[in-house]
């Protein structure tokens, strides 16, 4: 159980961490980057302490209940094979951490940095631990995700967008061929879960469906781990920063390819399809790789070419499939994922003291750089399989398969001599890395000039990686024997080889390969030299060929065909749009229209009616007005759209809706200033437009005047015929038996709106909020129109008084009036529940009230005496809101659950306490501060006239709008 | 009174309407008031409303519906209501943030034949 629980935890964790780190401030890069070492720490420990359990061969599964009416479930399992690549995510991420910690700049933003390298991690553990293979597909796609977003951390520079696209593109279509794959298996193993499918392999293999499962999960895999003819990814990919592209874009997330092929290769393997498929793609890999690596002029496009190529050899050792082979290609992965990321973490400091990637401009850095070029060496060297070093060890397994696998075909045949030659190849590109950059005449056109070494911190986890090189490659067996045993077990069972990992084996074929390729490999270097340079420059950007492919299918595939239908579909303006779905709804409402059984006119015309229908009359004018005046006349527009919004006031009221009264008479008043203070800022009507009185333009305004009365009419009478139609007891006769008894408040409205359908008014306050804040970060940026910038003609144009004379009595009496409000908002909040009024009322109140003083003085003079927090109190109202909530978790109901009851208090007597008021409180504080925000940022943007456009945060901000 | 409601109702859609397809900005920002006055009466005509009959109860003791207002409607209203707002405010800042940007206040950002 306590196996089961740390399982649990280790999913949780740098998922937790991601969330903690997303909302830390964007510069505390101490901070985040040691709540990220401090998960992945804590990763480690929770491995070792799952060490046990898989050591004894047992699976550990834990299964969390996700949506157990549909029979959704959480599984997770950690076998051998799973622990090993968990020991690399977490292993080398706690490095990448620290790395990252000195790579970036106190400018950028390491809270988000930090955030998706935990989600990342997150995601990669995810996928690692799947005991299910649908949830594999979802975190494998996660991961795709995340490379996404770390591939274009430096969103502004193009070449990241474009390589982070590309990746996506590639490696997430990749997950949708798994998709289609894993939900195959699963049909035909009868079940999704890991287990059913790894156990129904022999059904798989003889289904007639199986080729079609083998393609698309090798597409999968030959996608994510850039497998030719999907490689171009990777090298567009190392836009990203290279802590990003030493983590993800070599050591771990690149391996989920080959994670896959092994996890399933006991299900699909063992066929000569895959035989022939794989081994074909990863040997190809290998020498297209080790080939383009040698011609590349950028330090990571080495890197990247050689990842590609290491890549490959994996592959090919999985599509040998013997399971020795199996056992080498495990060892690779660790071992590739050791060297190759302490490489890009060593070219990642060059390239940060430099200022250059480029190997051309790049020469005899070791008089400046030391230490880093001695671990440069150390660990290029196990990437070209030089003996005592850890790539050395895994490279000779691979030529010992190469040489001994046996199916009889010519591929079979040629396999030792492509090894070689690979070989050869990657002592080439390793021997060049080294010799271009770190040997040599001292550069001397170096951006940053003269480079040093590194602030010490950032070096060392470059020295534990190679420092763990140099101890595989002299100790593998008492390092990593135990760890492989238990991965072999976990993927082949009772097939898993002993094999003993030794340093020298004597003098054997593989040996012998191994020196060929060395002496091949170094001669083919300095040789052939100046021709490599020369090849180098004329392949420059072969990674951009590449994609330039990618875009031309994506052009053809996609774009145009997006852009044709959308010229097809689409009309250009908004009004033609409008336009045709009227037409539509009231084609279709006149359709329907003569199944409906319409009631007779109510007899009887009292004087009630009269008076309603005069209101009506008013009305309907102001309404009518309102259309006829708002092109020329916005502020009788105005005027006349208050006077409809009275009537439909005075409607409610009288109609037996005093909560609908007071709320639409406060959010009238809030409307009607926000209104105004938008008025300032559109542009002069004083003249006519020009071609208003042409036929064209009344030829319009006739059609739309047809629609708007076609329209108007129609609505009338639906309108008519529903309310006449007689009533279905409904909804509401629940709610008026159960307001009292079950919601404790005698206000019917109320009570649904905090306690029945707390969760929708929920909803609400979230949406409102949102709004506010992005009418605060909309106006943050707002710069108005030149001719809009100077003050209106109110203020203090002309010989007029200033303003604040004209209005000194009504301003006295409007600060008089601000305590006034506050209470009357008090009021409406605590009588809410029985009576009419509530948190939204209330919190409509107190920003009129505040507002009252905005117009009454200014805004320096009422900001200089009231601190005014509106962002704040949106966020205590959220917070209080879901508090509530979730509290009623605590006492086994569901969420926003409330409880009523009544207190009695002194002197003031028996006061509703139920919780629904706390809840309340929160929709208080909501709609208070969101009111309060939007109208005051726009109040604000009269501050900004005369300023130079580039005076840095204005008062709101200053007055808490932000941080 | 139904009838006046209904006719009311559908004055404020009509006029909305004819406002939503004017070209300037601020008409559309009056039309969609509009339309929103005339929805939510709508959507409170749906509880056939009466006079004199508020959803305010007695404490305790049996609840006679017939002698209330429909609650419901109410309740949806009161939250159009609000988010009317809202989006009346958002809108409002698009529309003078677009016309900051675009130097017009057509709804299609260009004045028309340029």
């Amino acid at each position: 159980m306590i196996a089961q629980n740390l399982l649990t935890l280790l999913i949780a964790l740098p998922f937790l961490g991601a969330i903690i780190a997303a909302t830390m401030p964007r510069g505390a890069r101490n901070s985040v980057a040691l709540l990220a070492g401090a998960v992945f720490l804590a990763m480690l420990g929770l491995l070792a302490g799952l060490h046990p359990s898989v050591t004894s061969g047992e699976v550990v599964a834990t299964t969390l209940k996700w949506v157990p009416s549909l029979g959704l479930n959480l599984r997770f399992r950690l076998d051998g094979f799973a622990w090993l690549m968990l020991l690399l995510v977490a292993g080398i991420g706690i490095l990448v951490v620290i790395y990252a910690r000195y790579y970036l700049a106190a400018t950028e933003a390491a809270s988000r940095f930090h955030a998706l390298i935990l989600a990342f991690s997150g995601a990669m553990s995810g996928l690692l631990l799947s005991g299910n293979v649908i949830m594999l597909v979802v975190f494998w796609e996660l991961t795709s995700l995340c490379s996404f977003l770390l591939i274009s951390y430096w969103h502004q520079k193009p070449e990241a967008r474009r390589g982070a696209r590309i990746a996506l593109t590639v490696t997430a279509g990749g997950g949708l061929c798994l998709l289609a794959a894993m939900v195959m298996m699963g049909h035909i193993a009868g079940g999704y879960e890991l287990d059913t499918v790894l156990s129904a392999a022999a059904d798989i293999r003889t289904h007639p469906l199986y080729p079609v499962i083998l393609v698309l999960t090798l597409l999968a895999a030959f996608t994510k781990s850039a497998q030719v003819p999907f490689q171009f990814w990777l090298p567009n990919a190392m836009a990203a920063p290279t802590p990003v592209s030493a983590y993800l874009h070599s050591a771990t997330m690149v391996n989920a390819g080959v994670f896959l092929l092994v996890r399933f290769y006991p299900v699909l393997g063992s066929t000569d399809a895959w035989f022939g498929l794989v081994v074909v793609t990863g040997m190809a890999t290998l020498i297209f790789g080790a080939v383009m690596a040698l011609v590349q002029n950028d330090l990571k496009g080495v890197l990247a070419y050689s990842t590609i190529s290491h890549l490959g050899l994996i592959t090919a050792l999985t599509g040998i499939g013997s399971p020795t082979a199996i056992v080498a290609a495990m060892f690779h992965i660790v071992n590739h994922a050791v060297f190759k990321a302490s490489l890009f973490m060593a070219m990642g400091i060059v390239d940060h003291e430099t200022g250059t990637r480029d190997i051309r401009r790049l020469s005899g850095l070791r008089r400046w750089m030391p230490e880093t070029t001695w671990l440069a060496v150390v660990a290029s060297a196990s990437m070209a399989g030089v003996p005592l070093l850890n790539g050395f060890l895994s490279k000779e397994m691979f030529f010992e398969a190469a040489f001994a696998w046996n199916n009889g075909s010519t591929l079979d045949d040629l396999l030792p001599y492509l090894a070689t030659l690979a070989g050869a190849f990657s002592v080439a590109y390793s021997l060049r890395l080294i010799v271009e950059v770190f040997f040599g005449p001292p550069a001397t056109d170096l951006p940053k000039f003269p480079p040093h070494e590194p602030p010490s911190p950032m070096r060392r986890p470059v020295e534990i990686l190679v420092i763990l090189c140099l101890a595989i490659g002299i100790f593998p067996g008492p390092i990593l024997g135990t760890t492989l045993q238990d991965a072999a077990v976990a993927v082949l069972g009772s097939r898993a080889p002993t094999f003993d990992l030794k340093v020298w084996h004597g003098v054997n074929m593989a040996f012998i390969m191994s020196v060929v390729a060395m002496v091949a490999g170094t001669a083919l270097f300095f040789l052939f030299r100046r021709r490599i340079a020369g090849l180098a420059d004329a392949s420059d950007g072969a990674g951009e060929r590449g994609g330039r492919t990618f875009d031309t299918i994506m052009w053809f595939g996609l774009e145009r065909p997006a852009q044709i239908i959308t010229r097809l579909f689409t009309a250009r303006g908004l009004r033609q749009q409008l336009v045709v779905i009227l037409i539509v709804s009231l084609i279709f409402a006149a359709v329907v229209a003569p199944g409906t059984r319409w009631m007779p006119v109510e007899r009887g015309f009292g004087l009630d009616d009269a008076v309603f229908a005069l209101m009506w009359l008013v009305g309907g004018a102001c309404a009518i007005g309102t259309a006829w005046q708002a092109k020329y006349h916005r502020f009788a527009a105005l005027v006349l759209l208050g006077g409809v919004g009275v009537m439909t006031v005075l409607s409610y009221a009288w109609l037996s809706a005093p909560d609908l009264a007071v709320t639409q008479l406060l959010v009238e008043l809030t409307t009607t200033v926000l209104l105004l203070l938008g008025l300032r800022w559109l542009p002069k009507r004083d003249e006519e437009f020009p071609g208003d009185r042409e036929l064209e333009a009344r030829l319009r305004r006739g059609r739309d005047l047809v629609l708007a009365i076609a329209a108007g009419a129609g609505v009338a009478a639906i309108s008519y015929a529903v309310m006449t139609a007689p009533a279905v007891p409904g909804l509401g006769d629940w709610f008026l038996r159960n307001a009292y008894s079950e919601g404790g408040g005698t206000n019917a409205v109320n009570v649904i709106l905090v306690d029945f359908r707390a969760f929708d008014t929920f909803g609400e306050i979230v949406v409102l909020a949102i709004v506010a804040l992005t009418v605060f970060a909309l106006l943050r940026r707002f710069r108005p129109a030149p001719e809009s910038a100077n003050p209106p003609r109110a203020q203090g144009g002309g010989n007029q008084p200033p303003l604040a004379d004209l209005i000194f009595v009504p301003s006295i009496l409007m600060r008089w009036m601000f305590p006034v409000t506050v209470l009357m908002a008090v009021y409406f909040f605590l009588r809410g529940h029985d009576l009419p009024g509530g948190g939204f009322a209330a919190g409509v109140t107190l920003a009129i009230g505040l507002m009252v003083q905005y117009l009454a003085t200014s805004v320096r003079w009422i900001e200089g005496r009231i601190t005014v927090l509106p962002v704040r109190w949106v966020a205590f109202g959220l917070n209080v809101a879901a508090l509530v909530g979730i509290g009623s978790w605590l006492f086994r109901f569901p969420f926003l659950t409330a409880h009523a009851q009544y207190v009695t208090l002194p002197v003031i007597g028996p006061v509703p306490a139920a919780t629904a008021m706390l809840f309340d409180l929160g929709v208080f504080a909501v709609v208070a501060g969101a009111v309060t925000l939007i109208v005051i940022a726009l109040a604000h943007q009269s501050l900004r006239v005369g300023h130079p456009p580039d005076r840095g945060p204005e008062p709101l901000a200053e007055t808490g709008g932000e941080p | 009174m139904t009838f006046v409601l209904a006719c009311a109702i559908g004055i404020l859609i009509g006029s909305g309407i004819w406002l939503v397809l004017r070209p300037r900005t601020f008409q559309v920002i009056c039309g969609l008031s509009l339309l929103s006055y005339g929805v939510n009466l709508f959507i409170f005509g749906v509880g056939r409303p009466r006079v004199g009959a508020p959803p305010l109860l007695t404490k305790g003791g049996y609840v006679d519906t017939a002698a209330y207002a429909d609650p419901l409607p109410q309740a949806l209203v009161l939250t159009a209501i609000v988010i009317g707002f809202a989006t009346t405010a958002l809108f409002l800042v698009v529309l003078i943030a677009s016309r900051g940007t675009t130097g017009t206040d057509h709804v299609d950002g260009q004045e028309p034949g340029r």
